[in-house]
């Protein structure tokens, strides 16, 4: 259950941002989660709800934007597309695939008010 | 996708079968809920799909952009850790494993083996007890207890802290033993020089694809219990080839704690990491702090 500590990061990451921008409420908060990323966006939404409890972003939407996620196949010498860490590569069919996006876990933005 | 009902491509799987998509775009009613029973059929599975709810009214406020990685926090103390060690010449290794994989027998050869030739330290993380910490004090080498209670995994703080109250001596090895959990210490940097993956032939040869994000995670994989291979069905050659698929910069070492096989190998590995460790922490200051990945 490591969402519940991505949660607080996210709480965190609100609460300085609230303190130094001086906003009260947080309508929505972007996330943008690579594909690749190793965490469960369903997880994520239900720590999320409880985390947010009695902070600035308490009832706020939570908006998850899924970032593909991409490889470096070192056989082809080009980057592709990969929905897992295991995938080979959809052009040859090697396992070679470095994985070089699609791991991200950022907030990206909040919609305030 | 699923083959029963014909519902999206997801992430995890119940019964090796997928879910309906929970949460539809754009449509501001549908409030996402941690887990959904879905088909007929009677799978669940849990979180995937586009995930987009949209916020209603989004012309009426104002969009702050953040662009901070959630883990920001835990990165930075990370890098805290590293530039510690780093200054110091100490080779920090990451442990994890499922439990029971044998991390702790392993460290205990592991440091037998060392100790003559090197200090080593060792922060013990598990959810309750100091019963891994006493059996590696019995070693003689100093041993730091850390009880997560409900938490699954080490962080950055909890290591921070323990480095304070540990004091590796420079150019010394420090072992972290990690909670035994194959899932969530992958995502959280410690301030390691690499993370060792222990895999006995006691588990599914398969683990490297079920559990992908460790796997990719670390930089050497054990597979330990070498010893048990004539007892038990597990194919070396298959998961090490399911480990190189996640991960094709892997370094794989067969051992086994209890006889000491293959040893030479993982001393050789670890001998090597601390003279890159220590030749890093001599150089001029300012060329030493990047201390690896």
């Amino acid at each position: 259950m490591h969402e519940m500590s991505l949660a607080e990061g996210i709480r965190q990451i609100v609460e300085e941002a609230a303190r130094n921008q001086g906003f009260g409420r947080v309508r929505t908060v972007v996330l943008e989660i690579g594909q690749l990323a190793a965490v469960e966006p369903d997880s994520l939404r239900f720590c999320f709800d409880a985390v947010m409890k009695g902070g600035p972003a308490d009832g706020a939407v939570l908006q998850i934007d899924r970032v593909p996620g991409r490889g470096w196949c070192a056989q082809c010498a080009a980057h592709v597309d990969i929905a897992e860490l295991y995938d080979p590569c959809p052009r040859c069919g090697s396992y070679r695939v470095q994985v070089s996006g699609g791991t991200e876990m950022r907030v990206k933005e909040l919609e305030i008010e | 996708m699923c083959n029963v009902c014909g519902c999206g491509a997801g992430e995890t799987r119940i019964d090796g079968h997928l879910q309906e998509e929970g949460v539809r775009q754009g449509r501001p009613g549908d409030a996402p809920t941690g887990w959904r029973v879905a088909h007929a059929h009677g799978a669940v599975h849990y979180g995937h799909g586009p995930a987009g709810a949209q916020a209603p009214g989004m012309s009426q406020a104002r969009m702050l952009s953040i662009e901070k990685g959630i883990l920001s926090r835990n990165d930075a103390l990370a890098e805290e850790n590293r530039h510690w060690l780093a200054g110091r010449g100490i080779l920090a290794l990451n442990l994890v494993s499922s439990p029971g994989a044998g991390k702790t027998t392993l460290l205990v050869r592991t440091i037998q083996a060392l100790q003559a030739r090197v200090p080593v330290s060792v922060v013990e993380g598990d959810q309750q007890t100091s019963f891994d910490a006493e059996r590696i004090r019995a070693t003689g080498a100093p041993a730091l207890q850390i009880n997560t209670g409900k938490g699954c995994h080490l962080d950055a703080l909890m290591v921070g802290q323990a480095l304070g109250r540990l004091a590796p001596p420079a150019e010394s090895v420090l072992l972290i033993e990690n909670v035994g959990n194959l899932v969530c210490p992958a995502a959280f940097d410690l301030g390691e020089r690499a993370k060792v993956v222990v895999l006995s032939v006691t588990e599914g040869d398969d683990k490297p694809l079920k559990y992908p994000d460790m796997f990719a995670a670390a930089s050497l994989m054990l597979i330990n219990k070498t010893d048990l291979l004539p007892y038990v069905d597990f194919n070396v050659d298959k998961a090490i080839d399911f480990a190189l698929r996640v991960n094709p910069a892997l370094v794989v070492i067969p051992v086994s704690a209890t006889t000491g096989a293959g040893f030479d190998a993982w001393l050789d590995w670890v001998g090597a990491h601390l003279d890159e460790a220590r030749a890093a922490a001599r150089l001029p200051a300012g060329l030493a702090v990047d201390g690896g990945a």
